[in-house]
C-alpha cells in the first residue's frame, strides 16, 4: 500500500506542477508484470526502467487524453505462478486498462487465457511465436519473431556460401524456439545442420561443446541464447582455435556481451533491430529519430546506463498503447484493441509495426538488420 | 561473487592488481563482520542451525547485490593476453587465464597446507575443528579461530571470484551455484583437507565435462549434485577422508 | 478429544468469515490469491510435520511439489492423438482418457486428471521412499545438504527437459473435475467454490495430522525428536517412523502441486527452485517448528502477502531475513506453544536455558 500511496502522491505532484488543476480526471491505470528480479532480470530490469521513464514523461506532458497515467509494476521474478496471481490481481482488483509484459514467454503463455477471460489488452515483451499464433483477441507482442531472425541469418549464409553449420542453443524458451526454427527452416534453404548442442543457460564454460562442434567440421556456428553464456561460446570457440564465422541470435543485442567477450567478439554477426546502430543509421531512415531519442532519454533517466533492445520492447508496448488510445479517441478497451489491430506503418524501436486482426505482432523480416561487431562496437554489415 | 563484483567496480578507479587486493580485503572484512554479527554470540550453535543461517545470509547478500549492482553481467579483463589469445600445448589450446587460475589455485593450496601444518595459528584452528571444548581447555580462543576461519575462507572465495570472472563473468546471482558445488567438492575430499579437495574438484570437473558426451548438456549441474548425494549415502567422510577422523569430530 | 477439534472449527469459521466479508464488501477478487495460499499452506503443514514433529529438516520440498505439478501437467496436456498405439487405445477403452477441444479449435486426447493425479502421487511416494531411505540416515548439515541437493536435481531436470517445457514450463493445463459440477480452475466464475475446496482440503489435512500427532505414532515421533537413540532403545522403529513421515509430507507437497497446477493452468520451473524450498522452511520456522497452527497461520499471512507482490523486489530477501532472524533468536521457532509460559518464566527471572546441547 505504501508504494501505491507514494505513486498517488507523485501523480498528484505532477498534476500540480504541470498546472493542470482544471481537470481532475481519474488516472489511467496501466499494469506491468516484469521479472525485475530472478533469472530473467536482464529483461525485466531495463523494461521496468523504460516504463517508469515513459510514464514520467507522459505525465509531465499532461497524460493521455488529459488523464494521468498510473503505472503499477509487479515483480514476478520470472515465476509463472506469480505472474498468474498478479494478472488476476491487476485485472479484477486494480481494474487496469492494459497489462505490459510479462518479460518471458513462459509467463506470457500462462496468463494469455487470463487476459482473454478478463478482456484486458496484454502487450507481451516476450518473443515466442506461440504468443500470437494462434491469435488471441487481446494478446499482442512487440519483439520480433524468431523465424524472421533465422531467415535473416540464412540469407546472409547464402551470400557467404555456407551450407554446413553447427548449432548451439541454451535450454531456455528462447533457445529452444530458435533451435526449432533453425531445424525447420534449414532444409528449405539448402543448409545442413551437422552438429546440434544444447547447453545450460547458466553454463560458465562451454569448451566441451565447441570442441564437439569443431570435430564436426562445420563452416559456421549459429548460437541461440539470451544469457551471458553466448559471450562464453565466442570466447571458448576462439580459444580452441576455431576461426569460422559465428552467428548469434538477436538476443546478442546488448553491448555488455561484446564488452564481456572482448576481442573474441570481433566479426560476430547477428540479426537485430536498429536500436543498437541508431548512431550510424542513414539520415533518411524513418526509425532513426525515435531510436536516438530513446537512447538519449534512457541514458539520462538511468544515469548513464546504455539502453538495450529488451527495454525497447517495453517502449514499443507503451507507445503502441498510447497510439491506440489516441486513434480510438477513447479509453474503452474494445475500441483501443480494434485501433491497435488497425495500426499500420507505426514506427517503434523494434521496427515498423503493421498490425492486422490476424497478425498481433506486426513485424516482418525487414525489422531486422544484419549487424557485425567491429572494434568492440556494433556496425551494419 | 562479492569479490568479483567489488573488484570489477574498483577496477574502474584503480589498477587491476590493486583492485583485486582491495576486493579480497573488503570481502574478508565482510566475512568477519558476518561471523561477529550472526554467529559469534550464539551459545554452542548446532551445525544445522549455522547452515540454515548461512543459507539465509547468502540469500540476503545476493538480493543486496542485485539492488546495488543491478542485474547486468560484468567481467574483469584478462590478466595477461586477451580473450582470443591462447597457448598451444601440443595441439590443445589453453587460454592464458586458465593458467592463472590453476597457478593461483596451486599457490593457495600450498599456502593453506603450510598454514595449517607449520604455523601455530593453523594448528590452533585445526584443534578447534577437531574438538572445540578440548581446544578451549588448552587455552585457545575458539571464538577468534572461527572468525579467522570465516575471514580466510571469505578471502579465498573472493580471490577465486576475481581470477575466474574474466572467464565466466560475474553477476549478482552467480554465487549460489558455486557455493553448492564448493560444498560438494569439500565433502568429496573430506572436510578440512584442502589438498584432497583440489583432487576432488578435479575429479568432479572431469566427470561433469565428460558427462555431456552421454547426457544432454543441460543436466550437467545435476551430475555434480548426484555425485554429492552418492558420496553422502556411501561414505560421508569423503573419498579421501578417513572415517575414523570424521567420527572424532563433533558433527 | 473435543478440545482438539475446537481450533479446527474456529479456523473453518474464519475461512467462512473471510468469504462473507469479501462478499459483502464486493472484494471477491481477494479469494483467488487466498486459494493459491491454501495450496501452499498444504505444503507447509506437511513440512511442519516433518521438521517439527519428526525433527528432520528438508530443503527439497519444492522438488516434491514440482514432481506432483509436472506429472499432472504433462499427462493432462500431452496430446495422445499424436502417439497412437496399443496402450493408448487400451487406455481409451477403459475410460482413462478424455478428449477435449483445445483453445484454438483442434482436439486433444489426454489422460484424465484423476488418473494423472493418481500417477503423480504414486510417483512421489516411490521417489520419496527411494530418496528418503538413504537421506534420513544422515544427520545435521549432511541431511540439509542432501535434501537441498535433491531439490536442485529436480530443478535441473525440469529446466533441462524439453518435453517438460524447459524454462517455459507447461501451459494450458485443464481444470480438475473433482466432483460433478466442481472444477478446480482459476476462472473467476468458479472462485468461491475453489476457495472453499482448497481450504477444506487444508482443514482435512490438519485433522489428519493432528490425529496423527496425538496417536501412538505421534508420541513415538516426539520420542525420536527428543532423543533418537533412547527411542530406539525403547523399541521404537525410529527409521521407519521417520521415513513414513517424510513420505507423508512429500505426498502433501505433491498433492498441493497437482491441484495448484490445475488451478493456475500451468507450472514453471520456478516452483522447483531452491528459493521455494527455503521459503517453506522459513515459514515453518517462523510458525514455531512443532506448531501446526503457527505454521498454518504464518503461511496464510506470508504467502498471501508474497502472492500480492507486497514485498516488491525484496520478496526473496524478506524470506532470507526471516530465516536468519528466527534461527538467531528463536531456533525453536517464533510461535512456540510454550511461548507464553516461556515469557512468564523470563519475567520471573528464572534462567531459561538457551538451547539444548
Amino acid at each position: 500500500m505504501k508504494g501505491k500511496k507514494g505513486m498517488v502522491l507523485a501523480v498528484l505532484l505532477a498534476v500540480i506542477l504541470s498546472g493542470a488543476f482544471a481537470r481532475a480526471a481519474e488516472p489511467l491505470k496501466i499494469g506491468a508484470i516484469l521479472s525485475v528480479t530472478g533469472p530473467a532480470s536482464f529483461l525485466g530490469g531495463p523494461e521496468a526502467r523504460t516504463l517508469e521513464m515513459l510514464v514520467a514523461e507522459t505525465n509531465k506532458k499532461g497524460g493521455i487524453m488529459g488523464r494521468q497515467v498510473q503505472l503499477i509494476i509487479k515483480d514476478s521474478g520470472a515465476s509463472p505462478e506469480k505472474a498468474f496471481s498478479f494478472a488476476k490481481q491487476l485485472i479484477d482488483e486494480d481494474k487496469v486498462f492494459a497489462i505490459i509484459g510479462p518479460s518471458t514467454s513462459g509467463e506470457t503463455m500462462k496468463i494469455k487465457s487470463v487476459a482473454e477471460e478478463g478482456k484486458t489488452i496484454l502487450m507481451s515483451c516476450a518473443a515466442a511465436e506461440a504468443i500470437v499464433n494462434p491469435v488471441a483477441k487481446y494478446v499482442f507482442k512487440t519483439p520480433q519473431s524468431d523465424k524472421d531472425a533465422v531467415l535473416k541469418i540464412f540469407q546472409q549464409m547464402k551470400k557467404m556460401k555456407i551450407t554446413k553449420i553447427g548449432v548451439l542453443s541454451s535450454n531456455t524458451g528462447f533457445g529452444g524456439a530458435g533451435k526449432g526454427q533453425i531445424e525447420k527452416l534449414a532444409p528449405e534453404h539448402g543448409i545442413t545442420i551437422v552438429a546440434n548442442e544444447v547447453y545450460d543457460k547458466a553454463a560458465s564454460d562451454l569448451t566441451a561443446e565447441v570442441t564437439k562442434i569443431k570435430a564436426a567440421n562445420v563452416q559456421a556456428i549459429v548460437n541461440w541464447s539470451i544469457e551471458p553464456a553466448q559471450a562464453i561460446v565466442i570466447k571458448n570457440a576462439r580459444q580452441i582455435g576455431l576461426k569460422i564465422p559465428i552467428f548469434q541470435s538477436h538476443g546478442f543485442g546488448n553491448i555488455k556481451y561484446v564488452e564481456a567477450a572482448g576481442e573474441a567478439a570481433e566479426g560476430v554477426m547477428f540479426p537485430a533491430g536498429r536500436l543498437l546502430v541508431a548512431d550510424v543509421l542513414p539520415k533518411k531512415n524513418p526509425q532513426r529519430e525515435l531510436l536516438l531519442k530513446y537512447k538519449k532519454d534512457y541514458m539520462s533517466f538511468c544515469s548513464g546506463e546504455e539502453c538495450s533492445t529488451f527495454g525497447g520492447h517495453a517502449y514499443d508496448a507503451f507507445i503502441i498503447l498510447v497510439k491506440g488510445i489516441e486513434n480510438a479517441k477513447s479509453t474503452d478497451k474494445e475500441a483501443v484493441r480494434t485501433a491497435i489491430e488497425n495500426l499500420k506503418g507505426f514506427i517503434g524501436t523494434a521496427g515498423i509495426f503493421n498490425f492486422s486482426p490476424t497478425d498481433h505482432n506486426g513485424l516482418g523480416i525487414d525489422a531486422f538488420e544484419m549487424l557485425i561487431v567491429k572494434k568492440g562496437k556494433f556496425a551494419i554489415l | 561473487m562479492l569479490g568479483g563484483m567489488t573488484a570489477v567496480t574498483l577496477n574502474q578507479f584503480i589498477p587491476l592488481p590493486l583492485a583485486i587486493l582491495a576486493a579480497v580485503v573488503i570481502t574478508m572484512i565482510v566475512g568477519a563482520i558476518i561471523e561477529i554479527v550472526f554467529i559469534r554470540w550464539l551459545h554452542k550453535p548446532s551445525v544445522l542451525r549455522m547452515v540454515i543461517i548461512t543459507i539465509g545470509i547468502s540469500i540476503l547478500i545476493r538480493e543486496t547485490a542485485l539492488h546495488i549492482w543491478g542485474e547486468s553481467v560484468r567481467a574483469l579483463p584478462y590478466f595477461t593476453g586477451s580473450s582470443v589469445s591462447s597457448i598451444n600445448l601440443g595441439g590443445v589450446y589453453i587460454s592464458s587465464q586458465i593458467l592463472w587460475v590453476v597457478g593461483i589455485g596451486a599457490l593457495v593450496v600450498a599456502a593453506l597446507t603450510a598454514f595449517f601444518n607449520l604455523t601455530m595459528l593453523g594448528r590452533q584452528m585445526r584443534a578447534c575443528s577437531a574438538n572445540r571444548d578440548a581446544a578451549r581447555l588448552c587455552g585457545i580462543n575458539a571464538g577468534n579461530m572461527v572468525t579467522l576461519s570465516f575471514m580466510v575462507s571469505a578471502a579465498i572465495g573472493a580471490l577465486g571470484g576475481c581470477i575466474i570472472c574474466p572467464i565466466t563473468y560475474v553477476q549478482y546471482d552467480s554465487g549460489t551455484p558455486l557455493a553448492i558445488k564448493g560444498f560438494t567438492v569439500a565433502i568429496l575430499g573430506g572436510l578440512g583437507n584442502s589438498t584432497a579437495a583440489v583432487g576432488a574438484g578435479m575429479i568432479l570437473g572431469i566427470l561433469e565435462s565428460f558427462s555431456i558426451w552421454v547426457l544432454p548438456t543441460a543436466y550437467k549441474e545435476a551430475i555434480s549434485i548426484a555425485i554429492l548425494l552418492a558420496i553422502l549415502f556411501v561414505k560421508p567422510s569423503g573419498i579421501f577422508g578417513s572415517a575414523e577422523a570424521a567420527r572424532l569430530k563433533e558433527f | 478429544m473435543a478440545r482438539r477439534y475446537l481450533p479446527i472449527a474456529a479456523f473453518a469459521g474464519l475461512i467462512v468469515a473471510i468469504q462473507l466479508a469479501t462478499l459483502f464488501s464486493g472484494t471477491a477478487y481477494y479469494l483467488t490469491q487466498l486459494t493459491m495460499t491454501a495450496y501452499y499452506s498444504l505444503v507447509i503443514v506437511g513440512l511442519c510435520m516433518l521438521i517439527g514433529y519428526a525433527g528432520q529438516i528438508s530443503l527439497g520440498h519444492a522438488g516434491f511439489f514440482a514432481i506432483g505439478g509436472y506429472v499432472t501437467a504433462f499427462l493432462t496436456t500431452c496430446n495422445l492423438n499424436l502417439h497412437p498405439g496399443v496402450i493408448v487405445s487400451l487406455l481409451g477403452k477403459s475410460g482413462a482418457l478424455v478428449a477435449r477441444p483445445d483453445a484454438y479449435g483442434g482436439s486433444l486426447l489426454t489422460v484424465h486428471p484423476w488418473l494423472a493425479c493418481a500417477a503423480a502421487i504414486l510417483l512421489t511416494v516411490v521417489i520419496a521412499y527411494l530418496v528418503g531411505g538413504p537421506v534420513l540416515k544422515l544427520k545435521g548439515h549432511y541431511l540439509a545438504m542432501a535434501t537441498l541437493g535433491f531439490g536442485i536435481i529436480v530443478y535441473r531436470m525440469v529446466l533441462g527437459t524439453e518435453f517438460l517445457g524447459a524454462a517455459d514450463g507447461i501451459t494450458d493445463v485443464p481444470g480438475f473435475p473433482l466432483l460433478p459440477g466442481v472444477l478446480i480452475t482459476g476462472n473467476s466464475s468458479a472462485r468461491v467454490s475453489n476457495y472453499y475446496l482448497a481450504w477444506g482440503l487444508v482443514i482435512l489435512g490438519m485433522v489428519l495430522l493432528l490425529n496423527l500427532i496425538h496417536s501412538r505414532v505421534g508420541r513415538a515421533l516426539a520420542a525420536v525428536h527428543g532423543a533418537e537413540d533412547a527411542a530406539g532403545a525403547m523399541g521404537i522403529p525410529t527409521a521407519r517412523y521417520k521415513l513414513n513421515t517424510f513420505v507423508l509430507s512429500a505426498v502433501f507437497a505433491a498433492l498441493a502441486g497437482v491441484l495448484l497446477t490445475h488451478y493456475n493452468g500451468g507450472i514453471g520451473p520456478s516452483e522447483a527452485s531452491v528459493m521455494k524450498s527455503v521459503r517453506y522452511v522459513a515459514i515453518v520456522a517462523i510458525g514455531g517448528m512443532a506448531n501446526l497452527w503457527g505454521a498454518l497461520s504464518m503461511s496464510l499471512v506470508l504467502n498471501y502477502l508474497s502472492l500480492r507482490g507486497y514485498f516488491g523486489t525484496y520478496d526473496d530477501a524478506v524470506f532470507g531475513l526471516i530465516l536468519i532472524l528466527i534461527m538467531l533468536f528463536a531456533p525453536d521457532g517464533l510461535l512456540r506453544r510454550h511461548l507464553f509460559s516461556d515469557l512468564k518464566r523470563a519475567i520471573s527471572r528464572n534462567p531459561v536455558e538457551e538451547e539444548a546441547p
